[in-house]
């Protein structure tokens, strides 16, 4: 793989960095402060996307930035990898930085600046994550990211969000630091490097015993992988305002956790060394015991946000069954999931968003009949909960497909049933609220009359995420070429 | 000229010292001035020489022109280099940033306080700088009463006693050490540091010498507050007046630490403190459980000072392990921690003065809200706090992980295990904090979050507030470029001392 | 038996001065009157002091002061015959230290004296509690 030295993911990273006084000192103009929001994104993006023909090619980018010790620097590497999550991420911020405009006056939100100012720091940090060469970057971005989003979580500064919080800190620095950072060092003190290698760099390096419990280490330690039983942060992290939801537990903070989680899969031990080691099944079944449970707790949940909620726990474990199967066919469906869940769950996210600021109804049992009000919103759920599900003709469905497939590849017939099972649970928990939305009669209490669909701002963005979870389906050659690069 | 600076170091305190003493009948206004232009000028002095010292090796420097071992001897490596610029860049940051806070404080007296000030920082770098066993303990009194004296002028009710204590606790410490000091006198009959090392490794079995080290090390124990003999520091340090606390807080028991490796790695030497004795797993599980003391009696204070000079009691465990673990990991780290912790601390301390010059006490209930009304100063705390959880790029993260490296090296998981709960419960501590300032005061049966009071913004002045953003850059400049600094100046100081 | 008695006599200096400093430790220590503590703290600066000047005694030697060494060609010294002027005066500045320590603890054992009334450490901190 020809390393070429480029300043560009350092840019990347950088946009929305440099942004964040623009935004502080246009606080009292709004469009102004959105609108560079809104610039900073799209430049993000465009440099993510420079980099991309380059990246096709089978080349990577690197940049140094500052040497630590021998082995250990703040590094940016952008490769197929990276570059897949990176590109989800950043176009994923245009999009929720005009929903969120949309979404904080329609509701008349305090400190939209503080807001909108962490929301930068927050992408900075999963660009961050997304370019890192080493476990130490990775590290760095991944608790910097932890740090952004906590003003983000507690925005309503009520107690409600205090408790929210406090779960959000204890589980996510807890684990970070109490598990990663000693796992890191041990990995250096073996390894003599913190480089992700394409082989891994732990092969021989220690017994099998110190091995396994390493990656438990680090399995468990990226909490924000939301893997049962470390999960609960995240429903309780619902209490933030949806775009923060939309974008930051469907799309960005959980799969900081599920990319991390994969790059220590792949770069630090290696396919091999799992497999070897026999590693890759007791992963296998941990993810599937999230899917079931996360899918069966969803079921009971009253709140749509926290229905969701559940959903993504359950599919971020998909991500980590795919990989965990060691085969070509379950890590290309595992790691696709990344791209496919998020459109179709910030869709999802979007649209309950936009329920909220229509009609202030957080509850499922209240939307009967909200769908014939709302026909585009309600129609943009139907697509997500499709995608998620995994039903065609939407992107879920590919990424589903494959981890089938994969499972078969891997001989594992009880992750192929769990697998199956879960779409069938989705399917349970999903349809209704779309059936109930169209077909039921109008839960008369506290009904505003003669609303119609959520405003444009909102609108606009749940259509855009909504229509390219169908063209996923269509046009997934980007996302698979770029898989299967990293796959060497 | 040059070659003159390391006592000018010395000197231009000193002579500050007594000018203002003189000013004081004369033209007051003068004194603050004068006190600013003597420390810029150490400061730059010491940075010449660390430059010196990086380029050309160890610089000597005799007082008078007596060679040692009859004359004073000041020997500068990288090691005492690089505290001394720590020293007087801390010295010199405190008192442009404390001009406000001493006003405040203690109206009539400023002069007094400056004149103090400057001779405890003549103390300091006397300490450092010094190649001569009873020199340090001379200066090293000088400073403590300097600090004795400072401290009183704190909280009119508490002070004198925490003073007081401080003083018992302070005579045993530096007793203990200059009987150490007397038993090395008479085994080996010099009182030069590196004149003793070359006489020791002959005297290695002697009972005089064991008795010497343990005297030794016992008395700078007491100094900086190692657990169990911590009990002055939080009374000392919480009831003092700001600017004392700001520079005694980060300097004081660093130093301290420095005088301890100065002892086992230059003078005793690694042969006879790691492998003639066999304390340093005993001394190094003594660390971990000041880490921990000091980090669980944190979690129990109520009052924002006291629960950080807490902190740096479990600080000073860090140092003390990792200087004991005896790898040249542990040793980097703890040499990189000791500027980290230095810095750290200082920002901590700055912030905190910043909130008591506009906050009347420093109790949990008070801080609600915070962020809102002093958006800055909090920006500098939280920088700081982060960095002391040890959460890259801060300086904070890059010694702990040296200390992690070298515990895992020398196979000591309790220091690993005592670190990485530490850690813990340091960021239990800080987003303690966090959340408290972060919230604003509830009204009761307020629950829909949007309209709520705003507090109202009123922050520290610029002159308070300048140099703490100052530190707190400084805090994510020295963590990115702690390869730099490791690279030039520890590791040659480590693989210097360290077999 | 007889060895230890031996070892005793024979150092009979460091026995007694440690038996000083111990004394003056416990007073710190357990002594409840500040100025009683005071007292303690310099009985104990004090041994060390001793000790110091006692290990600088040799026997048959003579005061370290060398006669008719002003202005002209000093006369070979025998170093062996005088005692060790080092440690006196590493002692005298131990002593301005001591001395200088002392005055200032004083002064703050006045100034709480002021504040409270009493030089009772279990008191002072009662009516602190007070306050």
């Amino acid at each position: 793989m020809e390393q070429i030295i480029s300043i560009k993911p350092l840019f990347a990273v950088l946009a929305s960095l440099l942004v964040i006084p623009v935004l502080i000192s246009s606080s009292e103009k709004p469009n102004i402060r959105e609108g560079w929001t809104i610039l900073a994104g799209i430049i993000k993006f465009s440099l993510v996307v420079s980099m991309l023909p380059a990246v096709l090619q089978g080349q990577q980018l690197v940049y140094t930035l500052f040497t630590f010790v021998p082995g250990v620097a703040i590094k940016f590497r952008v490769d197929s990898l990276g570059m897949l999550f990176a590109l989800v991420a950043s176009f994923l911020w245009i999009v929720t930085s005009i929903y969120s405009a949309g979404y904080m006056r329609g509701l008349k939100e305090h400190a939209q600046t503080r807001f909108f100012s962490f929301f930068a720091l927050a992408l900075s940090a999963t660009i961050g994550v997304a370019f890192s060469a080493n476990l130490l970057t990775l590290y760095m971005f991944y608790e910097i990211l932890s740090l952004s989003t906590y003003p983000l979580v507690a925005h309503h500064q009520d107690e409600e969000a205090r408790k929210s919080g406090r779960k959000y800190l204890i589980y996510i620095l807890g684990t970070s630091i109490g598990l990663v950072l000693p796992s890191m060092i041990v990995c250096y003190n073996l390894a003599g490097t913190l480089e992700f290698g394409s082989q891994g760099i732990l092969a021989g390096q220690a017994s099998p015993t110190v091995l396994g419990i390493l990656l438990f280490m680090f399995v468990f330690g990226f909490a924000k992988a939301a893997i049962m039983p470390l999960h609960a942060w995240l429903p309780a992290a619902m209490v933030a305002p949806t775009p923060v939801s939309a974008l930051l537990h469907a799309v960005a903070v959980v799969k900081v956790g599920v990319f991390s989680i994969i790059r220590v899969l792949t770069g630090i031990f290696g396919i091999e060394l799992l497999s070897a080691l026999n590693l890759g099944h007791v992963i296998g079944y941990i993810a599937a015991i999230t899917i079931l449970v996360g899918s069966l707790i969803a079921i009971s949940q009253n709140e749509l946000k926290r229905l969701l909620a559940f959903s993504t726990i359950s599919q971020l474990s998909y991500i980590i069954l795919g990989v965990a199967l060691l085969t070509p066919k379950g890590q290309l469906g595992g790691i696709i999931h990344i791209v496919m869940h998020a459109f179709g769950k910030i869709t999802l996210f979007f649209c309950a968003g936009a329920i909220m600021v229509t009609t202030g109804k957080k509850y499922i049992s209240q939307m009967h009949g909200l769908g014939r009000q709302m026909p585009v919103t309600f129609l943009a759920f139907f697509i997500g909960s499709l995608s998620v599900i995994g039903l065609p003709p939407t992107g879920g469905f590919y990424s589903k497909w494959y981890l089938v497939l994969g499972s078969l590849q891997a001989e594992q017939l009880p992750l192929l049933l769990v697998l199956l099972a879960s779409s069938f649970l989705n399917a349970v928990y999903f349809l209704p609220v779309v059936f109930k939305g169209f077909f039921a009669p109008v839960y008369s209490q506290g009904v505003k009359p003669g609303y119609s669909e959520a405003p444009s701002m909102c609108l606009y963005p749940l259509a855009i995420t909504a229509l390219i979870s169908v063209g996923l389906f269509f046009y997934p050659d980007l996302f698979r070429d770029l898989i299967q690069l990293s796959m060497g | 000229m040059s070659f003159q600076y390391p006592a000018l170091i010395i000197i231009i305190p000193v002579l500050a010292a007594v000018f203002c003493s003189a000013l004081m009948w004369g033209n007051r206004r003068l004194v603050y001035p004068l006190c600013v232009l003597a420390l810029t000028v150490t400061a730059l002095s010491t940075f010449v020489l660390l430059a010196e010292v990086i380029q050309f090796g160890p610089v000597d420097y005799r007082m008078a022109g007596w060679p040692p071992p009859w004359g004073i001897q000041m020997r500068i490596d990288l090691l005492n280099g690089l505290v001394l610029c720590i020293v007087s860049v801390i010295a010199l940051v405190n008192l442009i940033a404390s001009f406000r806070s001493v006003e405040q404080e203690l109206a009539e007296k400023t002069d007094t306080f400056y004149i103090l000030y400057l001779l405890f920082v003549t103390g300091l770098l006397g300490v450092v700088i010094t190649g001569d066993l009873f020199n340090l303990y001379v200066l090293l009194e000088v400073t403590s009463l300097a600090a004795y004296a400072q401290i009183a002028m704190g909280d009119p009710d508490r002070s004198p006693v925490a003073s007081l204590n401080y003083v018992f606790l302070g005579v045993i410490g530096a007793s203990f050490y200059l009987l150490g000091v007397g038993y090395l006198y008479i085994k080996t009959g010099s009182l030069n540091m590196m004149d003793i090392a070359s006489i020791l490794p002959s005297l290695y079995s002697s009972l005089a010498v064991f008795t010497a080290f343990v005297f030794c090390m016992v008395g700078v124990w007491a100094k900086m507050a190692l657990f169990p003999l911590h009990v002055w520091l939080p009374n000392a340090y919480a009831y003092a007046p700001t600017a004392s606390n700001r520079i005694m807080a980060p300097l004081m028991t660093k130093v301290m630490v420095y005088v301890m490796i100065r002892l086992m790695f230059s003078v005793f030497g690694m042969d006879y403190v790691f492998e003639e004795l066999a304390l340093s797993e005993h001394i190094v599980l003594l660390a971990s459980i000041a880490i921990l003391a000091g980090a669980v009696l944190a979690l129990a204070q109520k009052d924002l000072k006291k629960m950080l000079t807490y902190i740096i009691v479990s600080e000073i465990g860090y140092l003390v392990g990792g200087a004991w673990l005896g790898n040249s990991a542990a040793l980097t780290g703890t040499v990189l921690h000791v500027l980290n912790d230095a810095l750290m601390t200082f920002c901590l301390f700055l912030a905190v003065g910043n909130m008591s010059y506009k906050l009347k006490n420093l109790h949990f209930d008070n801080l609600q809200g915070l962020f809102s009304r002093m958006p800055l100063t909090m920006a500098g705390f939280v920088l700081a706090g982060v960095s002391i959880v040890g959460i890259p790029p801060t300086c904070g993260f890059f010694s702990k992980w040296f200390l992690l490296s070298g515990a895992l090296e020398a196979g000591n998981y309790v220091f690993l295990l005592a670190l990485v709960f530490s850690s813990l419960i340091n960021a239990v501590l800080f987003f303690r904090i966090f959340e408290i300032c972060f919230f604003e005061p509830m009204h009761s049966g307020e629950d829909h979050a949007h309209e709520h009071s705003r507090s109202v913004l009123s922050e520290a002045p610029a002159s308070m507030l300048l140099p703490l953003l100052l530190v707190a850059a400084g805090l994510l400049a020295v963590g990115l470029y702690s390869g730099m600094i490791v690279d030039h100046v520890v590791a040659p100081f480590v693989s210097g001392v360290v077999a | 038996m007889p060895d230890i008695l031996g070892v005793f006599v024979a150092k009979y200096n460091y026995w007694l001065f440690i038996v000083l400093m111990m004394v003056g430790l416990y007073a710190m220590i357990a002594k409840n009157n500040l100025i009683k503590k005071l007292v303690g703290m310099n009985i104990f600066q004090t041994a060390i002091i001793f000790f110091f000047i006692s290990i600088a005694y040799k026997k048959g030697g003579t005061l370290p002061i060398i006669e008719n060494a002003h202005g002209h060609s000093a006369p070979a010294i025998h170093a062996a015959e005088y005692m060790n002027p080092l440690p006196h005066v590493l002692m005298l500045t131990a002593i301005v230290v001591s001395v200088a320590t002392f005055g200032v603890a004083l002064a703050l054992a006045v100034k709480t004296y002021r504040r409270f009334q009493t030089l009772e450490e279990d008191e002072i901190r009662i009516r602190m509690r007070q306050k």
